[in-house]
């Protein structure tokens, strides 16, 4: 069995040996490249833009600004949530009267190369009229804020309204009410690799664009229309990808540009993003300001919960319309049964750049401040943060659970799981119940250690459908073409595997083909951890039919009951003892002599998402007098109902937390009051090194299997992301009890804590640490 | 101002020896290090992530000594020594015990950051064959991973260390 197993990865050779072919390492000759001048102002309009002198200089071979697009060219639409409220605040791939960011595009030039082109950008004269900007969601939408789209005439583009039962009412007979207003930070994906295209046109117009990620198949149809094209005359290219985590692949307005110049030039032109441009031009995410009130009992029973939300989006909408504030609102009650919710998010625009998603959209959010606010309530009943989980989760006799809220065109439906399952797996390998010990003795060294938790409940396999292709070649080797695509995660391997298994096949013999819309038919592509659900099982089911074809064939020849027969380990084998019935070659041979095609497709509908769930829990050193913070131990129980290569899960589970604890952290696109970028280089935008992120035990769990696909699969890309900074939040908190200190807001810098400390005088009487019961 | 394109444009002739092969190649003086591997010896396993000395993906072995390529003229390694990722793997096709132990272990995802990892972490165990998982935490804490969480890259290391040690003996 290839499932299940820990497998090296086929796509590592290419990459540990210098043969990766990311973007930037392809060459054409007569290959040029470009450079997109960016504005220097939150918010202008643009009064003149001089290119005359730029357009002289040696090298330079073409200038564009928005005058010299089509006039009829439509702006960058939404491809998930698409709302025709939005459509005010969509952005052209060139700015045209008036720009909105620190970064928004204003003109591009392409030369013979960087060096020249940057060169020529010092030539290029644009005067800008400068106007006030807004930096802020909430003071956005006091009245007299500049307005960001006038047509719109509101900043607050969108308001999305969730209710189930009723929260204020409720709210009136609850006995205990707090209230809470929580924040996290701008923050990102930031992939090492930035991000690039390479655009060809041939002399008969078509057009050759490698670089695409993520999303290929969508991209492509939205260039061909764009760019006013047949969508036979483009062929988009997945290239290696140094990094996805979200952002990435996305459609932008250099999608549109550096094909058009290749077009307009008739060579190949090149774009690779700078660090500096890709911390301005691309996606952002995360910011939001939450109110929350929550009622509960004496017990920690929580019945009402409300939560205000305010939805930072940036200058403009980009092609995630309402997805990531929807998805805030919908996953916020996460892992609890509240009988009345009411949940209202504003999505507002300012002039930031733009946002779309990162590694648990809108679960990253909504996980911090729910979980702190459990927490919140525990410490105001005095009582163990574990036990209010507890008692509020739902139960495994409550599945499938609708919590009444909608995202992504669906209720949210959890299909199957046990939460409390993965709080114990938690309390029982970090010492719960002996913490409070531990945690004394410490105090009588002088030193501050403390304890935290966080339950999460993410979700996967996004559908509608995914499409595979798998073909027997009459050597016996394998392809199988998906509509997915491999941003780092691994889809290559874990595909080979599905199919290997299917076709008793070692799984080196399967070539895993994505990413090109010449090759691959059609698909969706790799986000929100749809890969494995979805792309998995459709590679189990076109594997699967070709393995009935195969076995039909063989009962013929061998005169038996096809149910008889099975494929294993290279061979065809009767199903109960295994012996082998007839080589694959031979039965390969007898195909090719009758002329039986072996090639099956599938398009694997899923109509409801699935969630995988679990618990992180950190514990944590802090030191008063700096406010450092020290991870002494950090684990994560995550139940994803079956793990194709648990390897891997593993990998995404270590690598995810690295994320959330940047997140938590260190991570953040700060601003200035005009709307400058003020942490627009690595040395000012911290990404956790190998010293500040610790060990992680990652524990894998397949008690829940999906019932909504044939693998009982859930996914793992997000769930290592989601409940790191509550779980770290949680445990500052209860390392510092004596202080009261109000952790309401990311990310969680040393001077933070170091200012609450010094603020706060330690209270003369201190609470229980450790379990009450 | 366009006099001081022309002077930028004066080209410089250079002799680089990387990875054993001598390259004659004609630069401007203020091309980097990691665009004249990349673009014109084509020698793209060497990547650029930032260009300001941060991430560490382009680090390569100057003289013996890892550095980062970005931060480097070509001019300025006029007459020096490289190692690329390219020039890990022995000669006759062999991958280096690291390659091989990033790949044991799952020591990479997107593997962006791999070549500069792995030529750091060749000069770590050339000078430390014994290293702690402290030791080589410290030891690649100059080069950015976004995808692994790093874990799976000290798990890599310390299995290099060990098979270098035993092919040693």
């Amino acid at each position: 069995m290839s499932i299940g197993a820990s497998l090296k990865r086929l796509e590592d050779y290419n990459l540990l040996t210098g043969r990766g072919q990311y973007v930037g390492d392809l060459r054409f000759p007569d290959q040029c490249e470009a450079v997109i001048i960016r504005s220097p102002h939150a918010h202008a309009i643009i009064r003149s833009i001089d290119v005359e002198e730029a357009r002289r200089l040696d090298g330079v071979l073409l200038i564009l600004t928005a005058s010299d697009l089509p006039g009829d060219l439509r702006p960058i639409p939404m491809r998930l949530s698409p709302d025709p409220i939005l459509e005010k605040a969509l952005q052209y791939p060139l700015a045209k009267d008036r720009v909105r960011y620190v970064g928004d595009p204003v003109a591009l030039i392409v030369a013979k190369n960087r060096y020249m082109a940057e060169d020529a950008a010092d030539f290029i004269k644009i005067e800008y009229d400068v106007l006030p900007p807004v930096t802020d969601a909430v003071q956005s939408l006091e009245p007299g804020a500049p307005l960001l789209h006038p047509d719109a005439g509101t900043n607050e583009m969108y308001l999305i309204h969730g209710k189930k039962g009723d929260a204020a009412e409720r709210l009136k007979t609850c006995e205990h009410v707090l209230k809470e207003e929580l924040y996290v930070q701008r923050h990102s994906g930031i992939p090492m690799e930035t991000r690039g295209l390479l655009a060809l046109c041939d002399e008969d117009e078509r057009l050759t664009v490698y670089g695409a990620a993520k999303v290929v198949h969508f991209n492509h149809q939205l260039m061909a229309r764009l760019l006013n094209k047949n969508i036979e005359e483009i062929r988009l290219i997945e290239t290696d990808c140094g990094g996805g985590f979200g952002p990435r692949g996305e459609f932008y307005p250099e999608d549109y540009l550096i094909p058009f110049a290749a077009m307009r030039l008739k060579r190949p032109v090149r774009w690779i993003e700078d660090r500096l441009e890709h911390f301005k031009a691309t996606n952002h995410s995360r910011e939001q300001k939450h109110q929350v009130t929550v009622g509960f009992d004496g017990d920690g029973r929580i019945y009402a919960l409300r939560d205000e939300i305010f939805f930072d989006q940036g200058g403009y909408i980009r092609t995630h319309g309402t997805t990531v504030p929807s998805l805030t609102q919908a996953m916020f009650p996460g892992p609890y049964d509240f009988s009345d919710i009411e949940i209202v998010t504003h999505l507002v625009l300012t002039n930031k750049t733009p946002v779309g998603t990162y590694r648990g959209p809108g679960r990253f959010e909504g996980t911090f401040v729910r979980e702190r606010v459990i927490d919140m309530v525990a410490a105001h009943l005095k009582l163990d943060p574990t036990v209010v989980r507890e008692r509020n989760y739902i139960r495994p006799e409550q599945m499938p659970y609708s919590n009444g809220l909608s995202a992504l065109g669906q209720v949210i439906e959890y299909d199957s799981g046990n939460y409390a399952e993965t709080l114990d797996y938690a309390r029982k390998f970090m010492g719960w119940e002996q913490f409070a010990g531990k945690q004394a003795r410490a105090r009588e060294e002088g030193r501050f250690i403390g304890l935290g938790f966080a339950s999460f409940v993410e979700k996967s396999g996004f559908g509608p459908w995914e499409f595979a292709e798998v073909e027997m070649r009459p050597d016996g080797r394998v392809i199988c073409k998906t509509g997915l695509t491999e941003v780092g995660q691994g889809i290559t391997t874990t595909l080979a595997q599905i199919c290997s298994d299917q076709l008793g096949i070692p799984y080196e013999y399967v070539s895993v083909v994505h990413g090109d819309t010449d090759l691959v038919e059609k698909g969706n592509g790799s986000f929100a951890t749809r890969g494995a659900v979805v792309g998995g099982s459709a590679a189990w089911h076109a594997a699967g039919l070709l393995k009935e074809k195969l076995l039909e064939v063989a009962a013929g020849q061998l005169a038996v009951p096809v149910d008889m027969l099975a494929l294993k380990h290279g061979s065809v084998v009767y199903a109960e003892a295994e012996q082998v019935a007839m080589p694959l070659d031979e039965l390969l041979q007898i195909c090719s002599d009758r002329g039986i095609t072996l090639c099956e497709k599938y398009t694997f509908h899923i109509e409801h998402m699935t969630y995988p769930y679990g618990c992180h829990a950190a514990e944590v050193e802090l030191d008063p007098g700096t406010g450092a913070l020290h991870i002494l131990n950090y684990y994560i129980a995550y139940d994803l109902g079956k793990a194709i290569n648990p390897m891997l899960v593993e990998g995404q589970l270590i690598g995810g937390m690295a994320q959330g604890l940047g997140g938590a952290i260190y991570e953040e696109l700060k601003y200035d009051e005009i709307g400058q970028l003020v942490s627009g280089s690595f040395m000012d935008y911290l990404i956790p090194t190998s010293m500040e992120v610790p060990e992680v035990r990652a524990e894998i769990l397949e008690n829940y299997p999906s019932p909504l696909n044939p693998l009982g699969v859930k996914g793992a890309g997000e769930g290592g992301t989601v409940a790191v900074a509550p779980a770290i939040a949680n445990a500052i908190v209860n390392a510092l009890q004596e202080y009261a200190i109000p952790i309401t807001s990311l990310p969680l810098r040393p001077e933070h804590i170091r200012k609450a400390l010094k603020q706060m005088k330690p209270r003369t009487e201190r609470r229980s640490a450790g379990p009450t019961g | 101002m366009t006099e001081k394109t022309a002077e930028s444009s004066r080209l410089k002739t250079i002799t680089l020896k990387v990875n054993h092969k001598e390259y004659t190649v004609d630069v401007e003086p203020r091309m980097l290090l990691s665009d004249v591997l990349r673009d014109e010896l084509r020698l793209t396993g060497t990547h650029v992530g930032c260009e300001h000395g941060v991430c560490g993906a382009c680090t390569i072995m100057i003289d013996g000594r890892p550095v980062r390529s970005c931060l480097v003229f070509g001019v300025q390694a006029d007459q020096a020594n490289l190692v690329t990722v390219e020039g890990l793997e022995s000669e006759d096709g062999e991958l280096h015990p690291l390659q091989k132990g990033f790949w044991e272990k799952h020591g990479l995802q997107c593997g962006f950051c791999t070549p500069g990892m792995l030529m750091t972490a060749c000069h770590l165990l050339e000078h430390n064959p014994h290293p702690s998982r402290e030791e080589i935490r410290e030891a690649i804490s100059g080069n950015l991973c976004r995808c692994t969480g790093y874990q799976g890259i000290v798990d890599a290391v310390e299995y290099a260390a060990k098979e270098m040690r035993e092919r040693a003996e």
